[in-house]
C-alpha cells in the first residue's frame, strides 16, 4: 500500500516534470546577422514579456556565422541581411534532408549622408557606383561645388558594407581612399563635419547629415528614403531581411514566435527599432 | 627553497606563454605560408539539369552529389533532388570574373601588384570582402610603418629630453612633479587616447592646417606618440639615473657646467639604455591596436603622404578578425599579418638587445 503510494507520487512528480519541461520546450535560439541582433533582441524582450514561459536567446556574429549554427543544428533560428547561397543550402540538405525555410521578416532601406551645407540633393545609382569605386573625385562632376569628395565607409565584417558593395556598386570595390568606420553612427558624425564627405548607412538613423534623394536612372526622378518609398519599394537602395529554419523545427514556441514576428505587433517592433516593417502582402494575417 | 623553485617555474611560464602563443599564431597562418590553401573558385563541369536524374546511374549520382555511402543511402529521393537543384543554382552564383580561378592567397599577390578586374593598372589592394578576395599586405605595411615614424619622430625627442632634463637638471621639487605626471600618461587607456585624437586633435588640427582629411597617418602617428612617451621616457629616465654619480660629479668638478656634464658625460655613458627605450617604444606603437583604429581613418590606400588616411596592421586584424570564417583564407591571412607583426616586433627586439649589448661592452672598454 506504501509503496503503491509512493509509486503513484513519483508517477505524478514524473508527469509534472514532464509537463513543466514541454511548457519550457520553447527554448528558441536565434543567432545570425549582426545587422538583427538589435531587432531580434527587442522581438525577444517583447514576446517574452507576453510569454513569460519561453526563453529565447538571441547572438550575433554575422549571416554566415548564422547559416553554419543552422547546419550543426546549433540553432532554431538563423537571421539573415542577405539570401542564402547555394553553399550554404547544399549543407543544409545534406544536414536536415530539405531545403531551408525562408521569411522575410522586415525592410531596411540604405540612405546617402552629405553635409547639411553641401548643395548636391539628389544622385542616380550609377553616380554613386562611381563616386564609390573612386571614378568620380570631385562634387563638381556631380553638380556641387570644386571640391574633393571624401568617402567615408563601413569595415568589411558589417553586413551594409556587403549590402552596399553587392547592390549599389555591383560587386566592384570601394575606392583605396574610403575611409572605414565601426558603425553607422560614427560614419554620420564624420559626415555631419566634413562639408565633402559622402557615406552611407540604415535610412532611418541619420540627424545631423543630410539624407540624398536616389534616383534609379539618370535624370530620372529623385526618391526621398522614407517608410513610404522604402516600403513600396519606390526607393531604389533597400533589402530584405530575412530568417531561415529547418522546416521540420517549425512547431511550437518556435511557430508561436515567428507568427508573431510577422503579425501587426512584431512589425510595430520593427518600426521602433529602425527598419521598416513588411509590406502587407507579405505580413501574416 | 620553495619560493625560489616557485618563482623559477614562473618565469618559465612566461617564455612558455610567448612559445605558445607564436605557436598558436604560426599554426593558424601555416597553411598560407605552406602555399596548402586557395582562394580560387574551382573549376567545376557544367551541372547536371535536375531532369536528367534518372539517367544516372546511383554511383555516378553520388560521385556528382559529393556524397559518401553512407550519407548517399540515408536520403530520399526528395532530398536528393533537392540537391541537384542546388546544383544548378550554385552554377549560376559562381563568378565569371576572369580573377575567379586566381589564388588569391599565394605570395605573388600579396606582395606584388597585380591588375585585377575593373581596374586600370595593376595595383595593390587589400579589398578581403569582395567576389575576388584581394589580399595585398603591402598598404598595410606600409601604413604601420608610416604611423610608427610620425610616432617615434616625435615622442623620441620629447622623451628624451625630458628624461634628461629630469634626471640631470631639474631640481628635486621639480622632478618630483614631472616624473610622476609623465607617467601618468601611461594610465590613460589607449581607446580614450584615440577618441581625445579622433574628436578633438582632429577638429584642431584641421581648423589649423586646413588638412582635406580629418583623420589620418600623422594624426595617428601623434596620438601613438603621445602613448608610447611614458614607456620611452621612463626607461631612458632610468638608463640615466643608472650612470653613476660620480662621473657627473667629476665632470663638475673639472669645470664643467650641469649641461655639458649632462649631455657630454652622463647621456653617452647611458646610450645603450636610450637605445634600448627607442627599440621598445617602436614595438609599442607597431603593436597598438585602438589609437590606429580609431584615428587613422582605416583606408588601405597605398600612399606616401602622412595626411591621408592609412590603415594599420593591427587595425586591420582588430577590425576584421570578428567575421572571419574560422580556418577560411581570409581568417589565415589575419593570422599571417599576426605572424609578421610578431617577427618584427621580436627581431626589433633581438636587434636592440644585441646592438645594446655591443654598445655596453664598447663603452666599459671590453670591446
Amino acid at each position: 500500500m506504501k509503496l503503491h503510494r509512493s509509486i503513484a507520487v513519483a508517477g505524478s512528480l514524473a508527469a509534472l516534470l514532464l509537463a513543466a519541461t514541454t511548457s519550457l520546450a520553447g527554448n528558441v535560439t536565434i543567432k545570425g546577422s549582426d545587422t538583427m541582433v538589435i531587432l531580434g533582441q527587442k522581438w525577444a524582450e517583447v514576446f517574452m514579456q507576453k510569454n513569460p514561459d519561453t526563453k529565447i536567446q538571441v547572438t550575433g556574429g554575422g549571416s554566415g556565422t548564422g547559416f553554419a549554427a543552422l547546419q550543426n543544428k546549433q540553432t532554431d533560428i538563423a537571421n539573415a541581411s542577405r539570401k542564402i547561397r547555394a553553399k550554404e543550402r547544399e549543407q543544409c540538405i545534406k544536414a536536415f534532408g530539405k531545403n531551408p525555410r525562408e521569411y522575410p521578416v522586415a525592410l531596411d532601406g540604405l540612405s546617402l549622408y552629405v553635409h547639411a551645407n553641401n548643395p548636391v540633393s539628389t544622385l542616380c545609382i550609377e553616380e554613386i557606383r562611381d563616386i564609390f569605386t573612386g571614378k568620380i573625385t570631385n562634387w563638381k562632376q556631380v553638380g556641387g561645388l570644386d571640391t574633393p569628395i571624401i568617402l567615408y565607409s563601413r569595415e568589411n565584417s558589417s553586413g551594409t558594407y556587403e549590402f552596399f558593395k553587392e547592390h549599389v556598386l555591383l560587386g566592384r570595390d570601394f575606392a583605396a581612399k574610403a575611409q572605414t568606420l565601426a558603425g553607422t553612427a560614427q560614419v554620420l558624425q564624420q559626415v555631419a563635419q566634413d562639408p565633402n564627405g559622402i557615406g552611407y548607412g540604415g535610412a532611418a538613423y541619420g540627424s545631423g547629415a543630410k539624407h540624398l534623394k536616389v534616383s534609379a536612372a539618370k535624370g530620372g526622378e529623385g526618391i526621398e528614403p522614407t517608410e513610404e518609398t522604402v516600403v513600396s519599394q519606390k526607393y531604389p537602395i533597400w533589402r530584405h531581411l530575412f530568417v531561415y529554419l529547418n522546416p521540420e523545427l517549425e512547431k511550437g514556441e518556435v511557430k508561436v514566435f515567428l507568427d508573431w514576428i510577422r503579425s501587426e505587433e512584431g512589425q510595430k517592433v520593427v518600426k521602433d527599432v529602425g527598419y521598416y516593417p513588411l509590406p502587407a502582402n507579405l505580413r501574416r494575417k | 627553497m620553495i619560493a625560489e623553485k616557485l618563482i623559477f617555474a614562473i618565469s618559465l611560464t612566461a617564455i612558455a606563454m610567448v612559445f605558445l602563443i607564436f605557436l598558436f599564431v604560426g599554426r593558424e597562418a601555416l597553411p598560407i605560408f605552406a602555399g596548402n590553401i586557395s582562394s580560387a573558385a574551382n573549376q567545376e563541369s557544367q551541372p547536371i539539369p535536375v531532369a536528367e536524374m534518372d539517367r544516372l546511374s546511383p554511383e555516378q549520382l553520388r560521385s556528382y552529389l559529393n556524397l559518401t555511402q553512407t550519407e548517399f543511402k540515408e536520403m530520399d529521393r526528395e532530398t536528393l533532388q533537392a540537391l541537384m537543384e542546388v546544383r544548378v543554382d550554385a552554377a549560376k552564383e559562381d563568378s565569371t570574373d576572369r580573377d575567379a580561378l586566381v589564388n588569391t592567397v599565394a605570395w605573388r599577390y600579396l606582395i606584388r601588384p597585380y591588375q585585377w578586374t575593373d581596374y586600370d593598372k595593376p595595383v595593390y589592394v587589400w579589398q578581403p570582402v569582395s567576389k575576388i578576395h584581394k589580399y595585398n599586405i603591402i598598404p598595410l605595411v606600409v601604413g604601420s610603418l608610416k604611423t610608427t615614424l610620425v610616432a617615434l619622430l616625435f615622442a623620441v625627442p620629447v622623451s628624451l629630453g625630458a628624461a634628461i632634463y629630469v634626471s640631470q637638471l631639474a631640481r628635486p621639487t621639480v622632478k618630483e612633479w614631472i616624473k610622476p605626471a609623465v607617467e601618468m600618461l601611461s594610465a590613460v587607456p589607449s581607446v580614450v587616447l584615440g577618441a581625445f585624437a579622433a574628436i578633438v586633435l582632429a577638429s584642431a588640427l584641421q581648423s589649423l592646417f586646413g588638412l582635406q582629411y580629418r583623420l589620418n597617418a600623422g594624426l595617428a602617428g601623434l596620438a601613438l606618440g603621445i602613448s608610447s612617451i611614458p614607456i620611452i621616457f621612463s626607461i631612458a629616465e632610468d638608463a640615466l639615473t643608472s650612470v653613476p654619480r660620480s662621473f657627473t660629479q667629476g665632470a663638475l668638478a673639472l669645470g664643467a657646467s650641469r649641461w655639458s656634464a649632462a649631455w657630454q658625460i652622463v647621456v653617452p655613458a647611458a646610450i645603450p639604455g636610450l637605445f634600448a627605450a627607442v627599440v621598445l617604444g617602436f614595438g609599442r606603437c607597431i603593436g597598438e591596436t585602438m589609437v590606429v583604429l580609431i584615428a587613422s581613418g582605416n583606408a588601405a590606400a597605398l600612399s606616401a603622404s602622412l595626411l591621408e588616411p592609412t590603415r594599420t596592421i593591427t587595425a586591420t586584424i582588430a577590425a576584421e578578425l570578428g567575421e572571419t570564417v574560422v580556418g577560411g583564407h581570409h581568417y589565415r591571412m589575419l593570422f599571417v599579418l599576426g605572424t609578421l607583426l610578431f617577427v618584427v616586433t621580436f627581431l626589433t627586439n633581438v636587434v636592440g638587445d644585441v646592438v645594446m649589448h655591443r654598445l655596453k661592452n664598447r663603452l666599459e672598454g671590453r670591446s
